[in-house]
Formats: structure tokens, sequence, C-alpha cells
């Protein structure tokens, strides 16, 4: 990345506590940038922080019970200061969301023309009929079978891939230049996954568009993914490109992960499965938070957290062990 | 009457005898609505279905969300009455040669939530004893067991026997409900997801669990999953399921690397791949699956299938050989069926 090139997004030292009966240190120092038209995949099991990151950049953490320091930048957009009616112009504008559960995201009493021409008329200040049209093309566009028809259904009368389609389309409105996704197809029978996770890829390049792609499920972060970010107890432990992350995993947590993730070749053999469970995250980890789990761990592992280290080109993991690569 | 109930059922029929016979089993669920609310409506959760279960095997049964996997698993164990077919448990019939709580002894099972299923008012010592106490062991013998099992399942008794299942982790409570299950000895267990809800990195440890169980008690599995990566590791044989009823049938290798019906080899294909080189380029089958209140007439995937002819719509195809051990309910495959690309006859 030369001096002067700017990412699209770029999130330095995200913290996110959640307060309350307990205060919970959800996201613990998160940095990453994002070009225009890359897709980032965010891979982390429940309770990484992966979601809270994700929502913490459209800010749709609850104001009152949450504390977020840190820089979030999208586009020209400072989001953490945003004033209620700018957050309101940058959200679906600039930057866009889609759900794990359709049925819970769109609104059960109005049509998902509706919906999606509501969103049009927002932010581009245009009349009503034009709003429907656009919903219209929206539909035709992300294959919604006789779209005029569909314009006046509501959320229950459609089946689940066509209501995660209906989703994308609203989305997808007005042109964001980042679409974030929160595991869209988790939800979804295989067969409708598959084509959902193709027609998000086959519009994120149609549009140029910039993803983040939040899942716990390695195959589908390698289907839509030009990076990998990993986490682990609310913080990135390690990032890279694609190819890098599942052939030359560096961290002791993503090469357990990927032990772990049971496939066919595997029939016979034992898993080589991380022992323990993740922890609590009632106190800011000090040390690698990987590190009770660790099978490689060294004494230094728990007093201070392990830098991130280049271990290939574009390819960083944040564990001591990890060798720097010799420039 | 106590120690008796705690020790393993006898082998009755011996090991050439499948552990379970299924003989269309059927189930469907009426739709009541209307003013005089009568039937107005019928889902055909599960729509003849047969099968039988080797003793010492693990038959995995997949499918999508709807097709009646999770159905067939209860109907199995009378948690829904069946309204036709019969379940024969070493060769013998329930209803009639033994009843549903004969059953039970010999058959438990696990399911995917492990916190809806378990008491949130009993210790885990108590829950995993509750089964024995109800079958009249003696308090401090069920309580023994309960230690025992929880050995078993990789959780030190000391420090767990007294907690409650919201102080445990998600794979800490499923690895109770499967001690639970193995409290009064059964023979076969029906694992319906029991991995589902779990992370990858628990997922792992609990398979390994299952896996060693099975090899240390001499388990049957049946083990329901709509993770086609997890069902090739754990199973011998693999019933693939849709809109209830079977559409194929047969060995693990047979149906992973020569799946005969379009519906299995789309299924098999909508697998992500782990390889940034060869994504997916295209979807195997487009559509959603149809909505099993008024499904197709004759194959019910023909409304998908790239190969449908006329007589896919009009003539459902009956299980047919198409290998060792291995069927499939496709006309392709039928010889004189009809189809274009089957064998005259």
């Amino acid at each position: 990345m030369t001096a002067t090139h700017r990412p699209l997004v770029e999130v330095k030292d995200l913290h996110v506590r959640f307060r309350g009966e307990r205060n919970v240190h959800a996201v613990n120092g998160v940095d990453f940038a994002l070009d225009r038209g890359e897709v980032l995949g965010i891979l982390g099991e429940s309770g990484s922080g992966k979601s809270v990151t994700l929502k913490a950049l459209l800010r749709l953490l609850p104001e009152k019970r949450t504390v977020i320091s840190g820089q979030i930048r999208v586009g020209n957009e400072d989001v953490l200061a945003l004033e209620p009616e700018a957050l309101a112009d940058f959200r679906g504008k600039t930057a866009s969301m889609i759900f794990q559960e359709p049925m819970l995201a769109l609104d059960p009493v109005y049509t998902i023309g509706w919906q999606i021409a509501e969103a049009v008329e927002r932010h581009e200040k245009c009349g009503r009929d034009a709003a429907r049209q656009r919903a219209l093309e929206m539909l035709e566009r992300v294959r919604i079978p006789s779209p005029a028809r569909r314009l006046d259904a509501y959320p229950h009368e459609m089946s689940g891939g066509m209501r995660q389609r209906a989703m994308i389309a609203l989305a997808l409105a007005c042109k964001p230049q980042v679409l974030l996704a929160d595991e869209p197809t988790t939800a979804l029978d295989a067969t409708v996954q598959i084509q959902i996770l193709l027609l998000l890829r086959e519009l994120q390049r149609e549009l140029g568009m910039a993803a983040i792609f939040v899942t716990h499920d390695i195959g589908v972060a390698v289907e839509v993914s030009d990076r990998i970010a990993v986490m682990y107890a609310g913080r990135i432990v390690e990032t890279g490109k694609v190819a890098d992350i599942v052939r030359r995993p560096s961290h002791p947590y993503t090469r357990g992960l990927l032990a772990s993730t049971v496939h066919g070749a595997m029939r016979g053999k034992r898993l080589d499965a991380i022992p323990g469970a993740p922890p609590s995250l009632n106190e800011a980890p000090s040390g690698c938070s990987f590190a009770p789990r660790c099978k490689e761990v060294l004494p230094e592992c728990s007093q201070s957290l392990p830098q991130a280290v280049t271990v290939s080109p574009a390819h960083l993991s944040r564990c001591v062990r990890s060798t720097p690569v010799t420039a | 009457m106590s120690a008796e109930l705690l020790a393993p059922l006898p082998d009755v029929g011996g090991p050439a005898q499948p552990l379970l016979e299924i003989r269309n089993l059927t189930k469907h669920f009426p739709i009541k609505g209307g003013m005089l609310n009568r039937t107005v409506a019928r889902v055909n959760a599960v729509d003849g279905v047969t099968f039988d279960v080797a003793k010492g095997e693990t038959l995995g049964i997949v499918g999508e969300s709807g097709c009646g996997k999770s159905t067939t698993a209860r109907l199995l164990i009378r948690l829904i009455e069946p309204d036709q077919g019969e379940v024969r448990f070493d060769g013998q019939t329930v209803g009639t040669d033994i009843s549903v709580a004969e059953l039970r002894r010999g058959v438990q099972m696990v399911f995917q939530d492990s916190f809806a299923s378990l008491n949130p008012r009993l210790t885990i010592e108590d829950s995993i004893a509750f089964g024995p106490r109800v079958r009249g062991v003696a308090n401090t013998d069920a309580v023994n067991k309960a230690h025992d099992l929880l050995r078993r399942v990789g959780m030190a008794p000391e420090q767990y026997a007294r907690r409650y299942p919201h102080e445990l982790s998600g794979g800490q409570r499923q690895r109770v409900n499967i001690a639970r299950a193995l409290a009064l000895a059964p023979r076969l267990l029906i694992l319906d997801e029991p991995v589902s809800a779990l992370d990858k990195s628990v997922e792992a440890q609990v398979l390994n669990l299952l896996v060693d169980l099975k090899a240390s008690l001499g388990l049957t599995y049946i083990f329901v999953s709509h993770d086609l990566n997890v069902v090739q590791y754990i199973s011998d044989r693999v019933l693939v399921m849709y809109l209830g009823r079977v559409a194929e049938i047969g060995p693990v290798e047979s149906i992973y690397t020569d799946a005969r019906h379009p519906y299995t080899r789309a299924l098999l294909s909508a697998m992500p791949s782990m390889d940034p080189d060869r994504r997916t380029q295209e979807a195997p089958i487009a559509g959603d699956p149809p909505n099993p209140i008024n499904p197709p007439s004759g194959c019910l995937f023909h409304t998908r299938c790239p190969f449908a002819e006329a007589v896919c719509k009009t003539t459902a195809p009956a299980l047919a050989p198409v290998g060792e051990s291995h069927n499939a309910a496709c006309h392709m495959e039928i010889a004189g069926s009809g189809h274009s690309r089957a064998a005259r006859a």
C-alpha cells in the first residue's frame, strides 16, 4: 500500500465494550482497511466479535450500553462522529447491510416493493413512481421470478431464499460503496446457499462494490473473499489473501480451526480438535487470548499482546512464534 | 432390578439381524383452517420411508430443511405417532412384540438444541440420573452411574455434577445430553443435528467423543444432519431424503463418489469448495425446495431436475438398485421406465 493510496474503509484500534450487569469486552483492538471493489471475509466462531465489528461500522449497536473507541472511516465519513441525520444519510447510501435472518430484518407489515422504494425515495430524493421503478429493477437484478408481482408481496409470502434475495435488493437499491454481510447464507439450505453466494459475488463485481462478509464457515469465506481476517476473542489474529490463509496458515488458532473443520478426506482419522473453549471476555485480555488453548504456548504469550508480524507479503499473524519475512 | 437396568440389553437376533427395520413409515400432518377448522391441506412430512440399520453401523440421514429427516428420527422413537408403517427393533415389532417403553430402553436420542433439551431446574447429575430413577434404579446407583457417564464424556463429576445447564458452554451441554442418552445403556443412539449448533473447534471435540463412545460401548448410530462434510466423516451408509421420501441410499463412498440421483449430485456440488482457485462457478440447481404442503406430482424432484421428462411428472419412481447395496429413486436408473436416459426394458 503506497502513501498516496487511501483505502475506502479504514478501522483503527476499534474497541467495543458492552456495559450492564457484567462487562463484555467484545472487540479489543481491531485494525483493518478495505479497498474499493475488494471483498474481505471476517472468519470467527461465536463470540469472537466479528458481528459486533460489522455492526459498529453502521453504528447499529445500542448506544446506551455500548462504549466504542477507536476510529472508523468509510469513504469521507468519520462514522463514530456522525450526527443522527448524517448517520441516516450514511446508512443505506454509503454502506448498507444484509443480515442472517431476512424474516427478522424485513418489516412484516409492508410489501417488499414498498420497503425498497422507501429507501430509494429517502436517499435519492426522487418520486414514488421512480422509486418503485428502481425497486422493480432491483428485483429483476437479484433474479426473483415474476418480479412485477413480487413487488406487492409481503415477506411471509416468500420462501427463505427469495426473502434473502429481496433483502439483497433492498441493501443494494441505493448503490452503496460497501456492503456489509452478516452471515447472509447461514440460515439457508445448501442448494440455496450456493445460489445466493454466486449472486452476491456477481453483483459485487458488476457494481464494483467493496464488501465485508462475516461468517463462521470457512467454505463460504473461501467462495466469496479476496482476503480473510480471522478473529478470536475480539481481535484479528491473522489476515491475508485467501490462498495464504487456507494453504499457509501461520497463527496456531487458524491452523487449529482448519484442522478441526471436517471434510471428506478425514474419514477414519481422529480430528485434531482445539481443546477447551473460547474465553469469557469479562475482563479485557492482556496477553494473547488463545494462549490457554494453544499447543505451542510460551511463557511470554500471556504477558503482553503479540505484535502483528508480516509472515509473507500482505499476510499478518499475531503470534510470538511467527517469524517475519526477510524483506 | 436396579443393576439389570443399567446393564446393556442383550443381542436378540444375532449379528445378521438388522438392529432397526423401518417399513413404509408415513406421517402426514393435517393443516386445519377455515371456519369449521377442517383439514384444508396436508404436509407429507414422511411418505413411505423404508430402510434398515445394521448392528454397529452409523447411518447418516441428510437433506435440506423440510425434507422430513428430523420427523423420521422422531417417528422412530415414537415422539410422534406414525400414520402408517412398522418399526422393528432387533426383529421385534414395536407395538406388538415390544412396547414403546421397551423400545426407548434400547433407543435414545440427542437433539440439536442442547439447552432446550435439558431441564433448567435440574443439576446435570439429576438430569442424567432421571431416566434410571424413573425406571426404578436406587438413588445412589443412579447417581454413581451419572458420575461414571460424566467421566466417560470427558467432564469431571467433582467439578460439574452439581452445576445447572446455564452454567455450561454449548459443547459441555451437548456432552451432558449424550451422557443422559447413554444412562439406560441403549444400543442405538439417534443423533439429530448434534453438532450443528456448535462452533467448529468444539464440533470436532464432540465428533471425536461420539466416535470413541461408539467403539467402546458397541453402539449403533443414526446421524441426522444437513452438513454433508460431517455426514461423510462419521457415516458408514448415507440416506438422502427429499420432501419426505428416500431419494438415494447407499454406502458412504458410493454416495459421495458415484451418486446416481440428480438431487444427491446437486446437493454434493452445492458444497462450498475449500480451494480459492476452484471456486464454484455455477449453482447446480436453481430455485428453492418446493413447499411440502402441495408437493409436485410424480417424482418430487422433477420441478428442479435438469433431466426431467414426461414420465417424471406423472409417475413416482421406486427405489431401484444401482450398485452394491446402493439404491436410488430415479427414472433414469429404472430400465423401461420410459425416460430417454434409462435402459430399455
